[in-house]
């Protein structure tokens, strides 16, 4: 019994950050409507900041708690400078573009994160007179978590006080309800959104700096805690500070409990409690209806149609030149070729998911680490030949669609985009932790093509042969009667419904293919590394195919294929010049939102199509 | 007769407000049945109990012998009710004639293929669905680029294409130019006609309502308050209250105290 | 405070709704806005606030052009609106609900506090740490106006007040009305409820299918019996 009190005390105080940067992000989406994934890049800072000031500037004379206020209000003062500089160009782009925006900022400041502190961890102080433990029901329970287990109440009395008490905290909750009535009072919404901002990054930054005597400050930890905060917003409700207060304590206890029974049921616990949650009810616990935002904008687009005859003319030389490549090329070359077109593979599906399925996908990576982890499982636990292990990894990656999609459908927009990240996260949980199956993070070697297919240049036609088949078989469905349902519940949900389409079960299926195809690259990719490591089902993989997809154009049917190539001969050329590439990717990435909102191909066929319509009409 | 549409004790409410309270009405087969009233009367509310966007706390909703209270909309569809809405729903990534060959794909359960080309299917039966709405000549073109009365009219095409035996229609001409009102419900009321369709529309233009509507229904608080032929319906002191606000609201007199 | 609209034109998506509109409120005047449901009273006043995003046209105010100055902007110049589905902010009491509305008192526009608000209408005061949600409907009216009046506005656009109210509520309305329109604010109301426009207002602005069909004095419009019947009746 006292073991169970022990480790609800436990939970309770790691909930306490979770809840400081849940609410954050819960307030900030409130009345900006924007989901902001530097959330976790706040409380990151937050730490690593706090970490700096009390060792060394304030050092020991000046004292702890100086340090952490500092640390949080430095934060807050970033978050307000992102605010005004990124942030209020971008209020008017759509949806998508905001989150790849602050998705920028996420891969800047993990890299100035590693500039600045270096890649160790960094062990904080203990907090003065709160150091050593105290004796609780014959356990031994540190005094510091007791503080923390205090803090999450007091936050929320404090916030609670901030939004009844204060005419600022009324005019948030104003906003949060009807931004429009705010705006016709006269609330001026740039001078409160900036203030909605500074109080989300201060929260951040604060449940960063507190952590500091408890973990290690470390550089993953901004993905680790978004990715937390992303279920709890789901479970507790977007826009809900109680809500969040209440998912974040669920959340640790899960977690708490979980870890000492058997680690892995945890993630199926965490996956249940959101399963049911979301199914009795779609915004969660204490969430609001309208928050639901649809993922399709009403904004005007060109139908998509079959490709013109000099477009599939361009896609075919492209084959026919890769084709001939390995005449001219080496070994080295070729590997990235082939690299390459596996990412464009990937690229393509994640397209067909996003732009022709209008849903937004932030855990691609899921389908695709899936798919190498089947073919590399089967290889390792069965012995089994490369094409069976094939055919194993695109089963596994279609399959796992299959349950993620099954949830995904019942929401939409942002909320959809979020939950696609949480099973991604947990995806690559399961194969980190699960060391007697996956390996963990030692990963699953020795996974090479079958004796036929070993040498690069068959590996390469293998991959060319196999990626234009699955372009050509994707076309295909997207001009199918399947694929115009698609674009049918994408386009309008309420017609599509009123002329009899099932909306969720294409989506689930859409949502399946989208996952098959993903897992063909994955496996493609298992059998180019010769290995799998958890890394192909983490958040940067998700994050290259949606930066490569929004490059090329959602809604361009090639786009996806100029994105991919553009993107990951960047990212190969930047990573061979300099260590930082994603601080480099970061900048390119908040550039192209801010000067193209259409992505590249988009931007540029819009022009090349109003062109040819005035050629056509001259002649 | 069986009446096509029969709605009886029709009741929802939101929160604390009654938006539609205790309703009944049929349309019969062949008729166009207008339901008006002032903004907040409950219209819309009781058009989506009817299509099933919403589920009403009490009352019966019965096409024929078919029960539909509970339904999703997209079983409604099939049972034979079509539905065009207030402000256009089409497919924008689809062209004029492909968002017909979509709803009969759909009505012909074909949504499920993978490989047959889309376009190829049911051509000529879309085509000549657009033919009676006079859009043939612009069956190719992209929904982007068309007039709002064209997509109007293209709404109505996709809304006959599983033979529906009643049409749902919410603010038909909302948004259009006054010829083009004319014309698109000169249209409807040809096609329904030969094709013994019946009708349920709102309508805020009374030109519309008092020209085609075969008889009216008047909604006022959530409550049925008139009903009849136009000319009735017309000449209804209680009617004219609520257009032309009530004369029992005694106000202040003209010169304030 | 002076108000004028110039070819005002809206658009909902590709639909247009109105057609060059044009108004005119002279200081301290009560102009109707009258027309059939759906002929384009709600649109006129949003699009004047900024609150329809596609529109065209010019919007004057003391001079100055607001046509796309933010609401927030429109809303501190000194022009209140008070929306026709009221538009409360349900989860806040009806003090707060008083207070979002609160700007810094304008010359030449009467400034108002709760107090005097609550004198104005008597009903609020005794509600005022009542969720909003849950007051009724015509008490929700009145603290959508007297949440509006806590801006101190100069001109007040009224969107259909008496929508929905029982006649004696709407009787206390247009005795209020009445009293700041004696206080010197311009006020633009729109209107279904004839006998309520009649009773407070100065001029007459009749809107057709997004179009302005009929302008004049009250006595005009009183006088011919056909503008009515043509325009507003069934």
């Amino acid at each position: 019994m006292a073991f169970v009190v022990i480790q609800f005390l436990n939970g309770l105080a790691s909930a306490a950050d979770l809840f400081l940067v849940s609410a954050g992000l819960s307030i900030i989406f409130g009345v900006t409507r924007i989901v902001n994934f530097a959330h976790g890049s706040f409380y990151m800072l937050g730490a690593y900041l706090a970490f700096t000031l009390v060792e060394g500037v304030f050092g020991p004379a000046f004292g702890f708690w100086p340090g952490i206020v500092a640390a949080a209000i430095a934060v807050a003062v970033l978050g307000g400078l992102l605010e005004v500089t990124l942030l209020r160009r971008i209020y008017q782009a759509p949806e998508l573009f905001q989150l790849l925006a602050t998705f920028g900022v996420v891969l800047i400041v993990q890299d100035l994160v590693l500039l600045v502190w270096g890649p160790e961890d960094r062990i904080g102080p203990r907090a003065p007179g709160l150091e050593g433990a105290v004796s609780l029901l014959g356990h031994q329970f540190p005094r510091y978590d007791l503080f923390l287990i205090a803090l999450g109440p007091i936050v929320l009395g404090a916030l609670f006080l901030l939004f009844r008490r204060t005419r600022w905290g009324i005019l948030v909750r104003a906003a949060t309800q009807d931004r429009e009535m705010a705006a016709a009072l006269g609330v001026n919404e740039r001078w409160l959104f900036t203030s909605v901002f500074v109080l989300g990054a201060f929260l951040a930054g604060l449940g960063g700096a507190v952590q500091l005597p408890r973990e290690a400050v470390h550089h993953t930890m901004d993905l680790e805690i978004i990715v937390e905060a992303f279920v709890v917003v789901v479970i507790g409700g977007l826009g809900s500070v109680t809500g969040a207060f209440l998912a974040s304590i669920i959340l640790a206890e899960l977690n708490a409990f979980g870890i000492v029974i058997f680690p892995e049921v945890t993630l199926v616990l965490v996956f249940l409690v959101m399963a049911v949650v979301l199914v009795i009810r779609p915004t969660g616990l204490l969430g609001r209806p309208e928050f639901a935002i649809r993922a399709a904008s009403g904004v005007a687009e060109p139908p998509i149609t079959p490709q013109s005859e000099a477009a599939r003319n361009w896609v075919f030389a492209g084959v026919l030149g890769l084709a001939v490549l390995p005449v001219v090329a080496d070994a080295y070359v070729l590997s990235v070729a082939t690299e390459i077109m596996i990412f464009v593979l990937f690229a393509i599906s994640l397209q067909f998911l996003m732009g022709i399925s209008g849903m937004v996908s932030f855990g691609h990576a899921a389908s695709f680490g899936l798919g190498a982890y089947g073919a590399a499982l089967m290889i390792k636990h069965a012995g089994a030949p490369m094409e069976l292990a094939f055919l194993a990894g695109i089963g596994l990656a279609a399959l796992g669609a299959l349950v993620i999609g099954w949830f995904c459908v019942r929401l939409s927009g942002v909320y959809l985009a979020m939950l696609t990240l949480a099973f991604a996260q947990i995806a690559w949980s399961v194969a980190f932790q699960w060391y007697g199956v996956t390996g963990g993070d030692n990963g699953i070697l020795g996974v090479w093509p079958a004796a036929w297919a070993a040498s690069p240049i068959v590996f390469f036609y293998l991959t060319l042969a196999v990626t234009t088949l699955a372009l050509v078989i994707l076309r295909r469905i997207i001009f199918a009667p399947f694929g115009f349902g698609l674009r049918a519940c994408r386009d309008s949900v309420l017609r599509a419904e009123a002329i009899g389409i099932d909306r969720r079960q294409v989506q689930w299926f859409g949502f399946a293919v989208a996952g098959a195809f993903a897992g063909v690259a994955g496996t493609l990719y298992a059998f180019l590394k010769g290995s799998v490591f958890p890394d192909v089902l983490a958040v940067p993989v998700s994050v290259d195919g949606l930066v490569m997809v929004l490059l090329g154009g959602i809604q361009r049917l090639n786009g996806p294929i100029v994105g991919a190539l553009v993107y990951k001969l960047l990212q190969i050329v930047l990573a061979s010049y300099t260590d930082y590439w994603r601080l480099v990717i970061g900048v390119i990435i908040i550039g192209l939102v801010v000067a193209f909102p259409q992505g590249i191909v988009g931007f540029f066929g819009t022009r090349l199509d109003t062109l040819l319509m005035q050629r056509r009409n001259n002649s | 007769m069986t009446p096509v549409l029969s709605v009886e004790g029709l009741s929802k409410r939101f929160g604390g407000v009654t938006a539609v309270d205790d309703v009944s009405f049929s349309v019969n087969a062949g008729e166009l049945l207008a339901m008006i009233g002032p903004n907040g009367a409950g219209k819309s509310t009781c058009f989506n109990l009817v299509g099933g966007q919403l589920k009403p706390d009490r009352g019966r909703v019965r096409l024929f012998d078919h029960d539909l209270v509970g339904l999703p909309p997209r079983r409604i569809w099939r049972l034979g009710v079509g539905r065009t809405f207030q402000i256009t729903a089409v497919f924008q990534s689809m062209t004029v004639v492909e968002n017909v060959q979509m709803a009969l794909i759909s009505g012909r359960r074909r949504i499920g293929a993978l490989w047959p080309k889309a376009s190829h299917l049911y051509v000529d039966e879309a085509l000549e669905l657009l033919s009676r709405v006079g859009m043939l000549d612009q069956a190719d073109r992209a929904c982007s680029v068309l007039a709002y009365g064209d997509l109007k009219r293209l709404e109505l095409a996709v809304a006959l294409a599983n033979a529906p035996k009643l049409l749902l229609m919410d603010e038909p001409t909302a948004g259009m130019a006054p010829a083009e009102r004319i014309e698109l419900m000169r249209l409807t009321s040809s096609i329904v006609r030969e094709r013994g369709i019946s009708v349920l529309f709102t309508e805020h233009d009374m030109d519309v309502v008092f020209a085609h509507a075969s008889r009216i229904i008047v909604l006022n608080r959530g409550r049925l308050v008139a009903a009849g032929v136009p000319a009735a319906v017309r000449a209804d002191p209680s009617v004219q209250e609520i257009y032309l606000g009530s004369a029992g609201a005694p106000v202040p007199s003209g010169s304030p105290a | 405070m002076r108000l004028e609209v110039h070819k005002l034109c809206a658009f909902c998506g590709r639909a247009q709704i109105l057609f060059d509109v044009s108004l005119k409120l002279e200081r301290g005047e009560v102009v109707a806005l009258l027309g059939r449901n759906g002929a384009g009273k709600s649109t006129t006043l949003k699009s004047i606030v900024g609150l329809v995003e596609q529109r065209s046209g010019r919007v004057v105010l003391d001079g100055r052009d607001i046509t796309y100055a933010p609401t927030a902007q429109i809303a501190r110049a000194g022009l209140g609106y008070v929306p026709e589905d009221r538009r409360i902010f349900t989860e806040l009491t009806v003090a707060e609900n008083l207070l979002v509305g609160r700007q810094p008192p304008r010359s030449g526009a009467p400034a108002w506090t709760e107090k005097s608000l609550f004198h104005l209408f008597p009903n609020l005061a005794e509600l005022s740490d009542r969720p909003a949600g849950e007051i009724s409907g015509g008490e929700q009216q009145m603290l959508t106006i007297a949440r509006t009046l806590m801006g101190n506005p100069a001109a007040l656009m009224l969107d259909e007040p008496s929508e929905g109210l029982a006649p004696l509520i709407v009787e206390q309305l247009g005795k209020a009305i009445l009293t700041l329109k004696q206080q010197g604010l311009s006020i633009l109301l729109s209107e279904q409820n004839l006998h309520l426009a009649r009773a407070i207002g100065d001029r007459v602005s009749i809107i057709e299918k997004g179009r302005i069909r009929f302008e004049g004095t009250m006595a005009e419009f009183g006088s011919d019996q056909t503008i009515s019947r043509t325009f507003l009746a069934v």
